[in-house]
């Protein structure tokens, strides 16, 4: 099997990369359209600032590459924030592929203010209905968070949730577009669990 | 519900983990990468690794380990120690680190800070700060490894560094450091009250009852500790038992 890590400005590339070596996949880090086209599965990573990213992917056509994969496609973080409709970071517009969905940035007025941000650290998804990329058994498992924005829940698209402040979308899925706001590669056991199954789909 | 964070931190000298007592008298420790895998096993939620090698030859040595670290370990890790400017922070983060620890040059050139988030997110900048309550009864920070004293105060520079873009405050009570007798609980809940970034609390664990107290009075968001896990003296994974049987939400694997 094939998979390839799509490159560009934002970081944790070599993160993923990692991860993916230790559960025996030498994955492909590149920004070649064609190279990427041909890959069995496709990982959307990242950390860094949405506008930045999203001005990126379009000055080099990626975000056209990304919006017609055929394949599955995992983004992660920001990855994730990405594929919404829009990000309050930056006021991006982003790739629209969880379309009605806005990232919005926590505020803890909301809430007392021991909550924290960034929402960092290790907090639990809420899988509500097994999907083949997070089935029911990892419903309370503990998976890592590093992140100022989330993408709040969807009725179509939210495949597992965390409530952190608000509950928000911990993975998102439509079609062959999957997506989660924790790191999987970061996220032990349970993180490459994840990989596991994404590969497997 | 988020949990609390246990975070063995690692010193490393030449390739090598070592640990000071009051920053001072090194024992060896053994191997970074199987130290780190060790915990990581046990369930440390997340790893930092300080250099404190001061030859350049070492600082290779340091960046392989790094790399190494983040090939072979599923969890987060910070790095830190003699990253001075952004060319420092830009090799750390290639070789595989998660977040960057950043202490006397952050107070040399406050400005680091608002580079290191602006190009990375805040995420990424943990600021590290070595203080000591004195006579006057006001925290002093102190830098290079709590040799030099400076004029600024804990609280005020925990803000502005809070204000600068930092994502996380690793606070460490050098009168508590080394001492086993648990960590600043009044100054760590203080900073709390002031801030609404992460806190990690180090300096001046003994025992578990310390991470208890860290966590229910000192508010702290994780704790750090070196010498009682390197050591054997606590495991984590009865530290994370006892916590959880005392109600604290903590990560047990």
């Amino acid at each position: 099997m094939s998979v390839g890590i799509i490159k560009y400005n934002a970081g944790n590339i070599f993160s993923v990369r990692c991860a993916l070596q230790r559960i025996g996949v030498d994955a492909l880090v590149t920004d070649d359209k064609h190279e990427l086209l041909k890959c069995d599965k496709i990982i959307f990573p990242g950390v860094g600032e949405a506008s930045t990213a999203m001005a990126y992917l379009r000055a080099t056509g990626l975000d056209n590459l990304i919006l017609s994969l055929k394949q599955p496609v995992l983004g992660i973080c920001i990855g994730m924030q990405l594929m919404c409709d829009h990000s309050e970071e930056g006021d991006a517009d982003c790739l629209g592929i969880f379309d009605g969905l806005t990232v919005k940035r926590f505020d803890n007025s909301l809430a007392d203010e021991s909550f924290k941000i960034p929402h960092m650290g290790w907090d639990t998804i809420n899988v509500a209905k097994g999907n083949r990329l997070l089935p029911q058994y990892l419903c309370d498992e503990y998976v890592y968070y590093v992140h100022s924005y989330y993408a709040p829940i969807s009725e179509r698209y939210t495949i597992a949730s965390t409530d952190y402040i608000v509950p928000y979308s911990a993975a998102l899925n439509k079609d062959n577009f999957y997506a989660t706001q924790f790191h999987p590669e970061k996220s032990g056991r349970i993180g490459e669990t994840i990989l596991r199954n994404f590969l497997e789909l | 519900m988020l949990a609390k964070r246990i975070i063995p931190c690692l010193d490393v000298k030449n390739g090598k983990t070592v640990k000071g007592v009051n920053f001072e008298n090194f024992r060896d420790a053994g191997d970074p990468v199987e130290l780190g895998r060790r915990y990581s096993d046990e369930g440390a939620d997340e790893l930092v690794f300080l250099d404190i090698t001061a030859s350049l030859e070492g600082r290779d040595t340091f960046v392989n380990v790094v790399r190494r670290v983040a090939e072979n370990l599923n969890i987060p890790f910070t790095v830190g120690g003699g990253i001075n400017k952004m060319s420092d922070v830009n090799v750390m983060l290639n070789a595989g680190a998660d977040k960057i620890s950043i202490n006397s040059s952050a107070l040399r050139n406050p400005g680091l800070i608002d580079e290191i988030s602006s190009h990375y997110g805040n995420q990424v900048c943990v600021v590290a700060i070595d203080a000591k309550c004195e006579d006057d009864g006001r925290w002093h920070c102190y830098v290079k490894g709590g040799s030099e004293r400076t004029e600024r105060e804990l609280f005020e520079w925990a803000h502005e560094a809070q204000e600068r873009g930092a994502g996380e405050i690793l606070f460490t009570s050098m009168n508590h450091d080394g001492v086993k007798t648990g960590f600043a609980c009044d100054a760590l809940r203080e900073l709390h009250n002031s801030l609404s970034i992460p806190i990690i609390a180090s300096g001046g664990c003994g025992a578990m009852e310390h991470f208890r107290d860290v966590f229910d009075f000192g508010m702290a968001d994780a704790a750090l500790a070196a010498s009682v896990f390197h050591f054997n003296e606590i495991s984590i994974r009865e530290l994370k038992q006892y916590l959880k049987a005392n109600n604290i939400n903590v990560r047990t694997i």
